[in-house]
């Protein structure tokens, strides 16, 4: 029997007045999972596209698997790296699959590196996607709307931006904040106006800023301080970040820093296909690229004596941190980003100045990305109030500039 | 000196914003918040009472009610009083006398805003963002120069929040919000959220 058959043979007990009936959400995620959803548009005079919100979602979310891989091998790399230098591996139930699967900590086999990240990552990506899906469902079902996966988007981006470290219980209370607060308490997918996967990063952050920044929760070996590279640089400055890595290696991801966020190759990878099937807004990405350009040439023509994140190039603040990530996955969430063609061009600009400003002018926070663009959600729906009303007044001039042209002929 | 005013606006506006860090102001800046037009108006009205009431009770406190401030009048003995218990009482008298003026004013050259502030106009006088602004002025011992940039600079941050929240509601006007958390509920959280963006700024030392 197919699963169309399958399906369609436990269809009537999920409608009105079935055994199931509460449980319709569930039964129509994962239905459209496999097939295209039943109410289509039949008639004339509508534009029938294959690509709708599903399958936009399910695009984005296998566009991070470059990053997640290449992340999960890091996380490893990092871990043995530490552990070939004579720390000692955090001891657990992670020790006992590395060495039962991979037989080591050897920092050269890939296959290692990988076990190992993957025993870090693969845990919080399973919590996340069990606790938010759990209110997902819960929501859906109560209030009747459909699950979509606009949550397989949000699992993965609010996973891939977490430190490989952290606490499995902090992960399960992020993504509900995120998901709750953030998104389902507005009417789920569509209807927020913050990005839930920052939100919850963001509530962790605050939360409990020990387990999510500082210098001893990126790489997994039993008390190795690794500073991530925006550290580094903002505490030692420029000189000491590229003695210690080389612009090639920050590009690549050979450093410490969150699970998804440290291999611009990896993500621009997935940045390509996400502009070549058109889901992300070129518009974003070049606003922001060009307002973290403008900021940072700025910064380094002023020039500061006791603050060395002033003299950080911009193709230096390309690579390090979440910029990358941020600027390819969280930015150009459509929901919570200006609407508006003009809007999306100045969204992304205020996202780039406020990442560098943040960055080089805040000492409280060494990476700017999550806070800028969740600063950038609050005012995008203004930005595109003034991109529409300034529309608005230049055809009325246009269209009295018309009538008087017609009544001087 | 420029530099230095510039870092008061900056972390008046963003740093110590009235609305998202300090939570003042609320009445006005949750009922009306609904229309960017309207809270774009209000947001302008704050901006003028505060930019002229922080001054203006800068001078009452410099001039008349710390002690010895009113040596200037030759009286003797006067160096010695000290009248900072009315500060509070002309404070107010101060920001109501502006407001009243500033609701004449519009009501005379802008009678569509004047109709769309309705009460909240007068309200703009028990509006804590304005004696908030008074007080902060008189404890951190602002200077007249300081005082006025930070009574613009406070008016912009409020001003700012309004507007963004007004386009937020505009926006959340599509969402499909539980019955219980309709109207302000909602807008509680939004603002909660709204701070979360906001702390960005927090710890910039300026």
């Amino acid at each position: 029997m197919g699963i169309r058959q399958t399906l369609d043979s436990l269809e009537p007990h999920f409608h009105k007045g079935g055994k199931y009936e509460k449980y319709y959400a569930l039964y129509e995620a994962v239905d459209t999972i496999f097939y295209s959803p039943p109410d289509v548009t039949r008639t004339t005079a509508h534009v029938r596209d294959g690509i709708d919100l599903k399958r936009i979602m399910i695009t984005v979310w296998a566009c991070t698997f470059p990053a997640m891989f290449f992340g999960m091998y890091n996380v490893g790399l990092q871990a043995n790296l530490a552990i070939a230098d004579g720390f000692n591996a955090m001891s657990g139930w992670r020790e006992a699959v590395t060495m039962m699967l991979a037989g080591g900590h050897d920092p050269d086999s890939i296959w290692a590196n990988f076990v190992l990240g993957a025993t870090y990552f693969l845990p919080i990506y399973l919590v996340t996607f069990v606790v938010g899906g759990f209110w997902e469902v819960l929501f859906a079902m109560k209030r009747g709307h459909e699950v979509n996966e606009g949550f397989f988007v949000t699992s993965v981006l609010y996973a891939l931006i977490l430190p490989a470290t952290i606490p499995l219980w902090q992960v399960a209370l992020g993504i509900t904040f995120g998901v709750v607060i953030g998104k389902e308490i507005f009417g789920g997918t569509g209807k927020n106006f913050l990005n839930p996967a920052l939100t919850g990063r963001a509530f962790l952050y605050f939360a409990y800023p020990a387990q999510i920044s500082g210098d001893a929760v990126w790489v997994a070996a039993d008390g190795y301080t690794g500073a991530t590279a925006l550290s580094t640089a903002f505490s030692s400055g420029m000189q000491t970040l590229t003695d210690q890595l080389t612009w090639l290696e920050a590009f690549f991801g050979f450093m410490p820093g969150s699970v998804g966020e440290v291999s611009t190759l990896a993500i621009l990878i997935g940045a390509a296909v996400l502009l070549w099937t058109g889901i992300a807004s070129w518009r974003i990405m070049l606003g922001t690229f060009l307002g973290m350009v403008a900021t940072s040439a700025l910064f380094n023509a002023i020039g500061s004596d006791s603050n060395p994140m002033f003299a950080m190039p911009w193709y230096w603040h390309l690579v390090v941190g979440g910029f990358a990530f941020g600027l390819v996955f969280m930015a150009t969430d459509p929901v919570s980003a200006s609407m508006t063609d003009k809007g999306k061009l100045i969204f992304g600009a205020l996202i780039g100045v406020m990442t560098v400003l943040i960055r080089v002018a805040n000492p409280a926070f060494p990476e700017g990305i999550m806070l800028a663009i969740l600063f950038a959600n609050l005012f995008a729906p203004l930005i595109d109030h003034f991109v529409i009303q300034a529309n608005i007044k230049r055809r009325q001039k246009r269209e009295v500039a018309g009538t008087m042209n017609e009544e001087t002929t | 000196m420029l530099e230095q005013y510039l870092s008061l606006f900056i972390k008046a506006v963003f740093v110590e914003n009235m609305a998202l860090a300090f939570f003042l102001g609320m009445c006005t800046f949750m009922a009306v918040s609904k229309k960017v037009s309207s809270a774009i108006g209000l947001g302008v009205a704050v901006v003028v009472v505060l930019a002229i009431t922080v001054p203006v009770n800068n001078l009452i406190l410099n001039y008349l009610l710390q002690e010895g401030a009113l040596t200037w009048t030759g009286i003797e003995g006067a160096e010695n009083i000290d009248l900072t218990f009315l500060g509070l009482l002309s404070y107010i008298g101060v920001i109501a006398a502006i407001v009243q003026i500033l609701e004449m004013f519009l009501d005379k050259f802008v009678p569509s805003l004047y109709n769309t502030l309705g009460v909240f106009l007068p309200l703009i006088t028990v509006n804590c963002a304005i004696l908030g602004a008074a007080l902060f002025m008189v404890q951190r011992d602002y200077t007249f120069g300081e005082s006025v940039v930070y009574g613009f600079g406070a008016g912009v941050g409020w001003a700012l929040a309004i507007a963004a929240l007004a386009g937020i509601r505009e926006k959340l006007k599509y969402s499909d919000v539980p019955a219980g958390l309709q109207g302000l509920g909602i807008t509680f959280i939004t603002v909660g959220l709204m701070s979360l963006g906001f702390m960005s700024f927090s710890g910039i030392q300026l």
